[in-house]
């Protein structure tokens, strides 16, 4: 009997199990998962919660019922890998061998890694909605602010969902203007990159849409501390940005335990073959999903993705045959841009986002890196989707690999 | 890629002005880059632009800021005052290693 261990049963880990399941043999393979609780939240969801679109009961969802029989789901917190032994030790003293790792841990939002982010304004002036309970605590402060200065803050990248700080700033500036308020609020974009985002014809694009709704965009902001006397942020080249309200994704990390057994890089980030997302270090180890150091996005869409080619993979591996599948670092993300409407982005490794249609040239029915509400309505159904279709392991009808087809190219935007 | 010509060196570099050639790098050639971007370069310059090359030999990219804190031993901080306002990039530069990926 073999045993496959995957740690963390959120999206890339769930799948996995589904899938594996499904095509390992039940007299070879022992499949087990472990994961600290058995609660599994549909993070994209947070970002609605402060505009009271979604309720906490449609994000949250037990583990177990996503896993099916014959997967062992142990709950658990894990102590530290001994990869030369092949196992894992867990905090209760149990401990685990395995014949192939996935680790699928994810990363977390760190208050803690910023000086002053905990101090007295933390749930008082200062929130993250990147937790259910920042983003519970979030919408009772939305209420109540009716005027001041809104800032919208990134700590540092990567962070996962690199574009939700930016729907947040969206969302939120039409909120105000529903409420009749946005004259009474200054709204700031602080962030430490040159620009709105990453990839030069979003950043453009994005940058403008910032623009049009009078958002300020405090860029190239690296944040030293936060002063809870003045309610400012402080970077390290001494710039201040004071907020009434400040809404911040604090510094996104990987799990202690990776760095605690000597696995990760300084964000506890596992290094893993940008293809394949098996270890650099270890051939029996992979990290799927946001744990690794693959750069790409840290988005369910990438994990799905990178499932699909890490399963067909797997098997070849485990038949002694060379792994073929390459994964190419697709992305595929909703914007929310506010006023029922949002955008979509489609990208890889090599392409950035670009305007078109999708899935299918000229028909779409999304447009690529455009407003529109197909997007936002699709934005919303993706949430029965991830119940239903992408966690069980379902095939889901969108290419693996990223298609230029229906994207408009022009010299100015190819990538370098 | 065009190529040109810094205090008698012929050079590979991107639209930006980095170094696209591991090799084609000197400390000389770093001293008159930092010149380039107003920066005299002392003992603490230079161990942070030693740090980004022998860590890029390692790791095959241009460490983040964050990398050349945790891993190569100098404050963030320190970083924004040897090289002012973009550290990340100016350090690159100065080092002749690609642009740091901005990230994704």
């Amino acid at each position: 009997m073999r045993n496959l261990l995957i740690l963390g049963a959120g999206t890339a880990g769930t799948m996995i199990a589904n899938k594996l399941r499904r095509r390992l043999d039940r007299d070879d393979w022992q499949i087990t998962i472990v994961d600290q609780d058995d609660r599994h939240h549909y993070q994209p969801g947070y970002l609605f919660l402060p505009f009271g679109t979604y309720t906490e009961k449609q994000v949250v969802r037990s583990r177990h019922t996503f896993l099916p029989d014959g997967v062992d789901f142990v709950v658990a917190e894990v102590d530290r890998i001994d990869p030369e032994a092949s196992s894992v030790a867990l905090t209760d003293g149990r401990s685990l061998a395995y014949d192939y790792l996935v680790i699928a841990t994810g990363t977390t939002p760190r208050p803690d890694q910023t000086p002053g982010m905990l101090g007295p304004e933390w749930r008082k002036s200062i929130f993250d909605f990147y937790t259910l309970e920042g983003s519970k605590a979030l919408a009772e402060a939305l209420k109540d602010f009716d005027h001041g200065r809104l800032v919208v803050h990134v700590t540092e990248m990567p962070i996962k969902c690199p574009v939700a700080p930016l729907e947040f700033a969206f969302l939120a500036e039409s909120y105000l203007r529903e409420r009749g308020i946005r004259d009474r609020v200054e709204l700031t974009y602080v962030t430490p990159l040159p620009g709105a985002f990453t990839k030069p014809a979003a950043s453009e694009h994005l940058g403008s849409m910032l623009d049009e709704r009078k958002i300020s965009l405090e860029s190239d902001f690296m944040v030293e501390s936060i002063d809870n006397e003045k309610k400012a942020l402080v970077s390290y080249d001494e710039r201040e940005v004071p907020f009434d309200l400040l809404v911040t994704v604090p510094l996104n990390m990987g799990a202690d335990f990776v760095a605690r057994s000597g696995m990760g890089d300084e964000l506890n980030y596992v290094p893993v073959d940008k293809h394949t997302l098996q270890s650099k270090k270890y051939a029996n180890v992979f990290a799927v999903g946001d744990a690794g150091d693959i750069p790409a996005s840290k988005a369910g869409s990438v994990a799905h993705f990178a499932v699909e080619i890490f399963v067909d993979n797997f098997l070849e591996l485990i038949g002694g045959r060379p792994m073929t599948g390459s994964f190419d670092g697709h992305a595929n993300c909703f914007i929310e841009s506010g006023d029922g409407k949002g955008l979509l982005i489609d990208f890889n490794y090599d392409t950035e986002p670009l305007p078109g249609k999708f899935p299918l040239p000229k028909v779409g029915p999304l447009d690529l890196l455009k407003e529109s509400r197909a997007n936002h309505v699709g934005k919303l159904a993706f949430r029965h989707i991830y119940w239903n279709v992408l966690l069980p392991g379902r095939p889901v009808p969108l290419p693996t690999h990223m298609s230029m087809a229906g994207k408009v190219t022009t010299s100015t935007n190819q990538e370098k | 890629m065009p190529v040109t010509t810094i205090d008698g060196h012929e050079i590979h570099v991107d639209d930006e002005g980095f170094m696209t050639v591991y090799d084609e790098w000197s400390e000389d050639l770093g001293k008159t880059l930092a010149a380039q971007i107003g920066i005299d370069m002392t003992d603490e310059h230079w161990q942070a632009i030693r740090f980004l090359r022998s860590d890029f030999t390692a790791q095959g990219e241009t460490p983040t800021l964050r990398r050349v804190s945790v891993t190569g031993g100098i404050p963030t901080k320190r970083l924004f005052q040897l090289f002012p306002k973009k550290p990340a990039k100016k350090m690159a530069y100065v080092a002749g290693l690609p642009k740091p990926q901005g990230c994704v």
